[in-house]
């Protein structure tokens, strides 16, 4: 079983490496979609609803199998690494997308009227007074996507990346030694998701405790 | 079109094959629906009167079932169980335990979330008017409850939709499964046949997904609409009592 | 009309939500120093004409003039505009993720570009004169309600308006922090602020008011420069019906068959 430590450990890093990676694009696509659906912007905004509608309603594995065996088809050729980053990325953006949205929709209007009576322009009002508040009350829900992209990174193997799932397969295929494989497969999984679960609830109870609204 | 495998979808019975294995993931995930439904709201009442012990177990589940990816759930039950017990579970009914065990535990937590979501003020003034217990849950709280509960249900079923994907992994013929021999057994006549199939598959699912989730949508935009209580022009010092309430729910019912 | 002292203008003001028409050829001036009261019936428009006069409503028609420059939404200068215009809503609508202190100074410093260290030495004379200087590390969900208006008046005076639009400051309050907010509004009138209110607190209106509007369905029904008299005696009888709203008279004993609960259901609460 020590044996087998080594690739598990191997494939735990490749897959915190396209996880991180992943989480990190999806961050970024959210909150430019999240704002180009605020500002409204037309043409953009249109292109944004069916992107994430299209990436919110299909399952991750479809999607990376059409990035990764329909794609090339048409001369676009990812490495199964880059597949990885850009699926996760691509579905993840789409569920931050409207985790940032249904958290600047948290923030009652007044709070943008206030701001602008002020003198803000609206620029500064989103800047200085929306913003801050739609981010904190949208991190209970971040943090769920998070989790979610990383119980997600479990269907890489079917693109022959490297990771836990293909690592457990193919040491059972091989050895027949399923037991101690699955064993450390789940071990594994805990090791990667249980600091992030906990970290999470830790946020979120931090989050609610400084909760700033009456 | 040829170049990109379209023609290949509606080769002889090409079309019809990849609905039989779509159906096949239907299958399962509605049987899996159906049995989450039912457990996930025995399960939820329990996490809310329920005495520690039991709390504390569904606790655990619903943590398990939040931290595991399905897919090793999966791999557990299908490859481990035989190894370990000796039992050889079939493909189908693996993936059937592990999606209901999924499911319910998620369920539970949707349950449980709406029972105690109800603001306390709702049992008094029920109370106060003289209801009994039964007649206070039949028309007051249990009207509210599934209000709450119905479009988050919803939701669940379409990720129990996709995640019924993951079920070619363990061996089972669905519509990823049937793509990918439609595409092998075409790979010389159509080489690039895999853009054609795995964008049906692709647009297949969300044919599916989707109007399930505007039903959610819609019925969540409806319901919260005619609620008072997440009015957002609404007077705040109105939602904060409200808001204030819904903490005390689980020693009311305690209480009845 | 003295043009000089004149600092708000308005002239034929006419808003509408498509059909329902909320304020209909409204007109007002307001000189500098002056208090101007809004009552009126629920609905009657008189919120709505505040949010016009601040542009946060866009308007069908008419004009309204703040020192001779137009109010309009689409205008270039409206921020410009609006930093001589203060207001305070009837909702807390402090900033929850901030301090006191930040909620009184952000606007100072990123939008007129003042120090930060002059703005919080001003907002700090400023709370102490409500009474909140030791509350200036606190955030809004620390305050009760009738703290979070003071700070919210605080947060508009930091901004040097020249008019203050007061929107029924004190109808989401508990009575008993009612008081503590219009006396702060007192002491402003005292200053010599120029400040056009709406407020349903007819005492209140009654003592602070140089001049009285009652307005009713998007109009103007009486203008009165001399509030005792308005009060004691309307002469108009809308407003007399209004006012007699807030007076209760003893209730007589009816036979059974009376419909005795009509009265509480038409007596509107103050």
């Amino acid at each position: 079983m020590r044996s087998y430590l080594p690739l598990y450990r191997d494939a735990l890093l490749l897959t915190l490496r396209i996880g991180w990676q992943g989480v990190l694009l999806a961050l970024i696509l959210g909150i430019v979609c999240a704002a180009i659906l605020q500002m409204r912007v037309p043409v953009l905004r249109t292109i944004v609803v069916i992107y994430v509608e299209l990436f919110r309603n299909t399952p991750l594995l479809v999607q990376l199998f059409f990035l990764y065996f329909a794609l090339p088809k048409i001369g676009i050729r990812m490495t199964p690494e880059m597949c990885g980053t850009l699926g996760l990325g691509l579905i993840g953006g789409a569920y931050m997308s409207e985790t940032f949205r249904s958290g600047l929709d948290s923030i009652a209007p007044i709070q943008e009227e206030s701001a602008v009576s002020l003198g803000m322009s609206r620029s500064q009002a989103f800047r200085y007074v929306i913003l801050p508040q739609a981010v904190s009350s949208s991190v209970p829900g971040l943090v769920a996507n998070v989790i979610f992209l990383l119980k997600e990174t479990s269907v890489f193997s079917t693109i022959s990346l490297m990771d836990l799932m293909f690592t457990a397969k193919d040491l059972i295929g091989m050895y027949a030694k399923t037991l101690e494989c699955l064993t450390l497969l789940v071990i594994f999984y805990l090791i990667m998701l249980l600091p992030v679960s906990i970290l999470g609830s830790v946020l979120e109870r931090r989050m609610r405790y400084a909760e700033f609204g009456d | 079109m040829q170049s990109l495998g379209i023609d290949v979808l509606f080769k002889g019975i090409n079309f019809q094959r990849l609905l039989g294995g779509l159906w096949v993931a239907l299958r399962i995930s509605l049987i899996s629906v159906a049995i989450s439904i039912v457990l996930g709201i025995i399960m939820g009442l329990l996490m809310v009167n329920g005495n520690k012990a039991v709390k504390a177990v569904c606790r655990v589940w619903l943590e398990i079932v939040r931290i595991m990816p399905q897919m090793v759930l999966l791999f557990v039950v299908y490859f481990g169980t035989t190894r370990v017990f000796g039992w050889n579970i079939p493909a189908e009914e693996s993936a059937i335990i592990v999606f209901s065990f999924w499911g319910t535990a998620e369920m539970g937590d949707l349950v449980r979330g709406a029972l105690i979501s109800i603001p306390k003020i709702q049992y008094e003034s029920a109370m106060a008017l003289g209801m009994p217990t039964g007649t206070m849950y039949r028309y007051v709280i249990l009207p509210q409850t599934i209000r709450r509960m119905i479009p988050l249900s919803i939701n669940l079923i379409t990720r129990m939709i996709k995640t019924t994907s993951l079920v070619m992994m363990i061996g089972i013929v669905e519509v990823l499964k049937v793509a990918q021999q439609i595409i092998e057994a075409n790979r010389r006549t159509s080489p690039n046949a895999a853009f054609g199939v795995f964008g049906a598959v692709f647009l297949m699912y969300f044919c599916i997904c989707w109007p399930i989730s505007r039903l959610a949508a819609a019925l969540e935009k409806r319901w919260s609409d005619e609620d008072p209580d997440s009015r957002r022009h609404g007077r705040k010092k109105d939602r904060k009592s409200s808001k204030k309430k819904t903490a005390g729910t689980l020693q009311t019912k305690a209480v009845s | 009309m003295g043009k000089d002292n004149t600092i708000l203008e308005i002239s034929h003001l006419h808003k509408a939500y498509g059909d329902h028409v909320v304020l209909d050829d409204v007109s007002l001036t307001v000189q500098q120093g002056e208090v101007v009261v809004i009552i009126g019936p629920s609905g009657c428009g008189k919120s709505t004409l505040l949010r016009c006069i601040n542009a946060l409503e866009d308007i069908q028609g008419g004009q309204i003039l703040l020192e001779g420059n137009e109010v309009r939404q689409d205008s270039k200068l409206i921020s410009q505009m609006r930093q001589k215009i203060g207001m305070v809503f009837q909702s807390y609508d402090l900033f929850p993720h901030k301090t006191v202190l930040d909620n009184i100074t952000l606007a100072p410093v990123k939008v007129q570009k003042r120090p930060k260290s002059e703005a919080e030495e001003e907002a700090l004379e400023l709370l102490q004169r409500v009474g909140l200087e030791e509350r200036k590390d606190d955030y809004p969900r620390q305050l009760s309600g009738g703290q979070k208006q003071r700070v919210a008046i605080v947060r508009a005076l930091c901004m040097h308006p020249e008019i203050l639009l007061l929107d029924e400051i004190t109808a989401a309050l508990d009575p008993e922090m009612v008081r503590e907010v219009l006396d702060v509004v007192l002491s402003l009138a005292r200053a010599g602020r120029t400040m056009l209110i709406v407020t349903h607190e007819m005492s209140f209106a009654r003592a602070i008011a140089d001049r009285v509007l009652f307005l009713e369905n998007g109009g103007i029904v009486e203008e009165s420069t001399d509030p005792e008299a308005f009060f004691r005696q309307p002469s108009t009888e809308r407003a007399a019906q209004f006012l007699h709203t807030f007076d209760y008279e003893k209730p007589v004993k009816e036979s059974r068959e009376a419909k005795g609960t009509d009265r509480m259901e038409l007596a509107e609460e103050p």
